[in-house]
C-alpha cells in the first residue's frame, strides 16, 4: 500500500512552508520561516523552549493564521484557516497538552467532530469497524470504550494519534510528545511512529530532546528565537552539532562535579505517610536521610508521589503519619511543623511550579525576591517595609545571579522562565539553608540558564548543604546527583548511587518493572 | 386522604412544570460552559411577552411566540457578552435579571397602565386544561380513575410539554451529535476547537434553546398557571431551578426528579397554609417555602457528594495553547 501511494506520489514535499511570519503584539513567534518535508519521513523540529516551535505548528494546523507566508500541502498552496482546514488537507496534530474529554469514552472522543451523521447510532457501528483496522494496522491497541479519563497518559496518547489517523491525516504532527511518558512508554511511542512512517505516513516531531531526535528522525530542522537556523540529515548531524545550533553557542552537556564530601545526617526522615482528602494514599511510608554536602535526586514520572513528599518535607501540607528529624526536632503528625517555622530552621524550598508556588506574578521582583522571609527584620522598618533595604538587595542579587533585566520593579510575570527561576533559586539559597529542597529547577528554562541553574546547584553541594532534588528530566536527575531514589505510586521502589545510574534502570524502576536480577519484569 | 394526596401531587405537577422548563433550558446552556444565573430573568421576560401579547391578540400561541422571542433575545445578549466577548457569566446573568425586573413594570404601566400588571386574560388568551380521552368516563372508577382524571388528565399542554421535554433532552444530549458536541464543550473546549468545530457556535446553540425553554417557562407562568402578568411573578422559580440543575448533576432525569420535589414541597406548602398541626399549631407558610433551599444546601453539603459539574463552565473560551 505504502509503495502504490508512493509512486503515485508526484510531489517530493508533503509540506512545504514558504516565508512564514507570525507576530503576537511585540513578540515575533516566527520570523520568515521556510521548511520542506519530503513525504514518508520522520522529520524533527527541534529548539529551546520559546524558539516558536509549538507557533509555527499551530500554524500549519490552522490555530493561528501567519501574517505572511504560504503553506503547501503536496505540493498544493493552501489557506489554512481553523483546525477543520487542516484536517482535510491530510494534517492531524497531537497536542502536547492532550485535546481530549475526559468524561467521554475513548469511541466519543475518536469520533467528536467527524460523527458520521446527525445521530450518534449512524456513526458508531462504522467507526468501530474503522478503529479496529487502524489498531491492526499501526499496532495501537486501546479499548475503546474505556473512559479516556481513567487511560494512563501513554494510552490517551495512543488515542490522540487515533484520532488524527481516523480523520485520514496522512501527515501527524506530535508536539513535545515525550514530555509525560517514561522511558518505556517513549520507546514505544517511537515504534508507533516508525510503523507509521512504514505506512506512508509523514511525521513531524517537535520536540527540545536531542536524543530522540537523533534516535527517531531522517531528517531535522532547528530553530532558535523564532527563525529557522539549519537543516540536517539526522545520520550527518551529532547531538553536540545540533545543541550548538540551539542555543547559539558552546554547551556542556555534562556538569562538571568533584567527588562528593559528604557530612554529617542533617534530616532524617521515616516512614512518611501522606494520605489526601479523598482518602487516597499519595505517599506510602517514604524514608530517606538527607546528608551535608550530597545531592539526593528523586527521579520518577511526575504525579507519583513526588509533589507530596516536597510539600510534607517543606511543612506545607501536614503529614498522615511518620516522622521528620530535622535541627534537633523530631516532627510527627501530632506534633507538626508549617511551612514558615521550617523555614526558621533553616529549610529553604523552591517549589515545583513557580507561578503557582514559587512567586506571585502580580508582584515586582523585589517584592517577590523576599517571599516567605517578608518577617525578616532586615526588611521591615517598626511599622512599613523597608523598601530601599529591599531593593537594594534585589539589585545585588540579580547581579549576582544574572538575573536579566536587572530591574527589581519588573513584574515576575515578565521575567523569561529561566529568570523567574533565578529570582526564586537566589531567594531561597540566600537565605544560607542548611538543607535545600529543589523540585523541578529547570522546568521551562532554555539550555543557557540551565547550565548556570545546574552549575549553582553543585556549588551549594560543595559549600556543605544538603540538596534534595526532585526532577521528572532523567538527564538531570543523572548528571546532578549523588545518589537517587526513584518513586512509583507514592513509594521509594529503588535507589541507586548517582555514578551506576543509567537510563535503562531507572526507567525499568520508574514503570515499577525492576527486579532485582536486572531484568525487566 | 386518598384524593389529598392526589390533589397535591396534582398541585405538584402544575407547580414543577416551569422548574423542568428552567431547569433544562439551563442544563442546556451550562452544559455547553454557560453559566445562566438568568434563568429568572429569562423567565419573568417570556412571562410579560406572553401575558402582553395574548392581551392585544388574543390568542395564548401568539403570547407564547412574543414570551420565546423575548427570551430568546436575552438569551443572545447573554451569549454574545460571555461567547462572543468572554465576559463574566455570572455579571452579565445578574445584569439581564436586573433589567428584566424593572423593565417589565415599566413597560407594562406605559402599555396598560394597571400597575405594572398586564390585562386580565380570559378565553384564547390562555391556555387551558386539556382533558384526556375518557376522562370523564373512568373517573369512578376506584383509584386508578382517580388517578387518570385528576393527576394525569385535565392539564394545560405546557405541562405536557414540559414532561416531554426530559425524554428529548435525554435523547438530544446524549444520543445526537449535537449533544456529543454540546457536553464535550462543556468540557474541554480546547478539544472541540482542534476537532474542526467552532465552539461559538455550538455554545450560541445551546444559549438560543436555552431561551426558548425559558420562554415556555414564563408563558406557562402567565398565560396558563396564572391569567396575565403580575410584577416580579417568577418569584425566585429561576433560581430554584438553578437548583434542581446542580441537584441533579446537570442530567435530565434527577434534574426532573429534584424539581418534582421542589415542587411536591412548594404544594405542601400551599396545601398547609392556615392547617394547624396537633401538638405543633400552625407552621408558617415561609418556613415549609424555604424548605427546596435549605434542602439543596443539606444534601449538597453531605449526602449526596459533591456535584461536579461540567469542567469548562463560566470560563471564557481563549484560543490559545493550553
Amino acid at each position: 500500500m505504502s509503495d502504490e501511494h508512493m509512486s503515485n506520489d508526484t510531489h517530493a514535499y508533503a509540506i512545504e512552508l514558504k516565508g512564514i511570519s507570525k507576530r503576537f503584539g511585540s513578540v515575533q513567534a516566527n520570523k520568515d520561516i521556510n521548511l520542506q518535508v519530503p513525504a514518508g519521513t520522520v522529520h524533527g523540529i527541534i529548539g529551546e523552549n520559546g524558539a516558536g516551535k509549538s507557533t509555527l505548528m499551530s500554524i500549519i494546523y490552522g490555530f493561528y493564521e501567519a501574517d505572511t507566508g504560504s503553506i503547501e500541502v503536496d505540493g498544493q498552496s493552501l489557506t489554512i484557516r481553523n483546525s477543520q482546514d487542516a484536517i482535510r488537507a491530510g494534517i492531524g496534530m497531537v497536542h502536547q497538552h492532550f485535546m481530549l474529554v475526559d468524561t467521554f469514552t475513548v469511541l466519543e472522543n475518536i469520533i467528536l467532530g467527524a460523527e458520521g451523521g446527525a445521530l450518534l447510532k449512524d456513526g458508531v457501528a462504522g467507526a468501530r469497524k474503522e478503529l479496529k483496522r487502524l489498531e491492526q494496522e499501526f499496532n495501537l491497541e486501546v479499548d475503546v470504550d474505556a473512559v479516556v479519563g481513567d487511560l494512563p497518559v501513554g494510552l490517551q496518547q495512543r488515542v490522540e494519534i487515533l484520532k488524527a489517523l481516523y480523520r485520514g491525516a496522512r501527515i501527524l504532527i506530535l508536539d513535545e510528545p515525550t514530555g509525560v511518558l517514561t522511558p518505556q512508554e517513549a520507546d514505544h511511542l517511537f515504534r508507533i511512529l516508525h510503523a507509521l512512517k512504514e505506512q506512508g505516513v509523514t511525521v513531524m516531531l517537535i520536540t527540545h530532546k536531542l536524543r530522540e531526535i537523533l534516535a527517531s528522525t531522517d531528517n531535522v530542522s532547528v530553530m532558535r528565537q523564532g527563525q529557522m537556523v539549519a537543516h540536517r540529515v539526522t545520520k550527518e548531524t551529532s547531538k553536540e552539532e545540533l545543541a550548538e545550533l540551539m542555543v547559539g553557542k558552546k554547551v556542556r552537556l555534562k556538569v562538571d562535579k568533584d567527588v562528593p564530601k559528604i557530612g554529617e545526617t542533617v534530616l532524617k526522615a521515616s516512614d512518611l505517610t501522606f494520605v489526601d482528602g479523598q482518602g487516597v494514599e499519595r505517599l506510602k511510608r517514604v524514608s530517606l536521610e538527607l546528608r551535608a554536602g550530597e545531592i539526593v535526586g528523586i527521579a520518577g514520572v511526575s504525579g507519583n508521589g513526588q509533589s507530596e513528599l516536597l510539600n510534607v518535607l517543606s511543612g506545607i501540607t501536614p503529614m498522615s503519619a511518620g516522622e521528620i528529624q530535622f535541627a534537633g526536632r523530631t516532627i510527627t503528625a501530632s506534633a507538626p511543623c508549617n511551612a514558615a517555622q521550617m523555614r526558621e530552621l533553616k529549610m529553604a524550598h523552591v517549589p515545583e511550579d513557580r507561578h503557582k508556588m514559587g512567586l506571585v506574578t502580580g508582584f515586582e521582583a523585589y517584592e517577590a525576591a523576599i517571599l516567605g522571609y517578608h518577617d525578616r527584620p532586615d526588611y521591615n522598618g517598626s511599622i512599613l517595609m523597608n523598601r530601599k533595604a529591599m531593593l537594594a538587595e534585589c539589585e545585588e542579587r540579580m547581579a549576582a545571579w544574572d538575573v536579566r533585566p536587572p530591574n527589581p520593579h519588573l513584574k515576575t510575570a515578565n521575567f523569561s522562565g529561566g529568570n523567574q527561576q533565578k529570582i526564586v533559586i537566589a531567594r531561597e539559597v540566600e537565605q544560607n539553608p542548611d538543607v535545600l529542597l529543589i523540585g523541578q529547577p529547570t522546568r521551562g528554562v532554555d539550555i543557557g540558564a540551565i547550565e548556570n541553574i545546574h552549575e549553582q546547584i553543585v556549588k551549594l553541594r560543595d559549600a556543605g548543604k544538603a540538596i534534595l532534588l526532585v526532577s521528572v528530566e532523567l538527564d538531570e536527575i543523572m548528571a546532578l546527583s549523588d545518589r537517587i531514589m526513584v518513586m512509583f505510586d507514592g513509594a521509594v521502589v529503588g535507589e541507586v548511587s548517582g555514578a551506576e545510574a543509567n537510563e535503562q534502570t531507572l526507567g525499568l524502576m520508574m514503570a515499577n518493572a525492576w527486579n532485582e536480577e536486572g531484568a525487566a519484569v | 386522604m386518598f384524593e389529598t394526596i392526589i390533589l397535591i401531587l396534582d398541585a405538584t405537577l402544575r407547580v414543577s412544570t416551569p422548574l423542568i422548563l428552567a431547569a433544562l433550558a439551563g442544563l442546556f446552556s451550562e452544559r455547553s460552559g454557560i453559566v445562566d444565573i438568568g434563568l429568572e430573568g429569562k423567565m419573568l421576560a417570556g412571562a410579560f411577552a406572553a401575558a402582553a401579547a395574548a392581551a392585544v391578540f388574543g390568542s395564548a400561541w401568539i403570547g407564547l411566540m412574543f414570551a420565546i422571542l423575548a427570551s430568546v433575545a436575552l438569551a443572545l445578549v447573554h451569549g454574545f457578552a460571555c461567547i462572543t466577548h468572554r465576559g463574566d457569566h455570572i455579571v452579565s446573568g445578574v445584569a439581564i435579571n436586573t433589567i428584566v425586573a424593572g423593565l417589565t413594570v415599566t413597560l407594562g404601566l406605559d402599555w396598560f397602565d394597571l400597575g405594572g400588571q398586564t390585562p386580565a386574560l380570559s378565553g384564547d388568551g390562555r391556555f387551558t386544561s386539556i382533558t384526556l380521552p375518557f376522562a370523564d368516563a373512568l373517573a369512578d372508577v376506584p383509584v386508578m380513575g382517580l388517578i387518570y382524571s385528576e393527576l394525569i388528565s385535565g392539564h394545560n399542554i405546557l405541562v405536557y410539554l414540559a414532561f416531554a421535554f426530559v425524554p428529548a433532552t435525554y435523547w438530544v444530549v446524549y444520543k445526537t451529535r449535537f449533544g456529543l458536541r454540546l457536553r464535550a464543550v462543556g468540557e474541554n473546549p480546547h478539544a472541540v476547537d482542534t476537532a474542526g468545530i467552532s465552539v461559538a457556535f455550538v455554545r450560541y446553540r445551546a444559549v438560543i434553546i436555552c431561551g426558548i425553554l425559558c420562554g415556555l417557562a414564563g408563558a406557562y407562568l402567565s398565560t396558563a398557571h396564572n391569567a396575565g402578568f403580575l410584577k416580579d411573578m417568577s418569584a425566585g422559580k429561576g433560581y430554584m431551578a438553578l437548583a434542581a440543575l446542580i441537584f441533579g448533576k446537570w442530567r435530565p432525569v434527577p434534574v426532573l426528579l429534584a424539581c418534582l420535589l421542589f415542587g411536591f414541597l412548594d404544594a405542601v406548602a400551599v396545601r398547609m397554609q392556615g392547617v394547624a398541626l396537633p401538638g405543633i399549631g400552625e407552621i408558617p407558610v415561609q418556613a415549609i417555602e424555604v424548605l427546596p433551599y435549605v434542602l439543596t444546601v443539606l444534601l449538597l453539603a453531605g449526602f449526596i457528594g459533591k456535584a461536579v459539574g461540567p469542567k469548562a463552565i463560566g470560563k471564557p473560551y481563549v484560543k490559545e495553547r493550553a
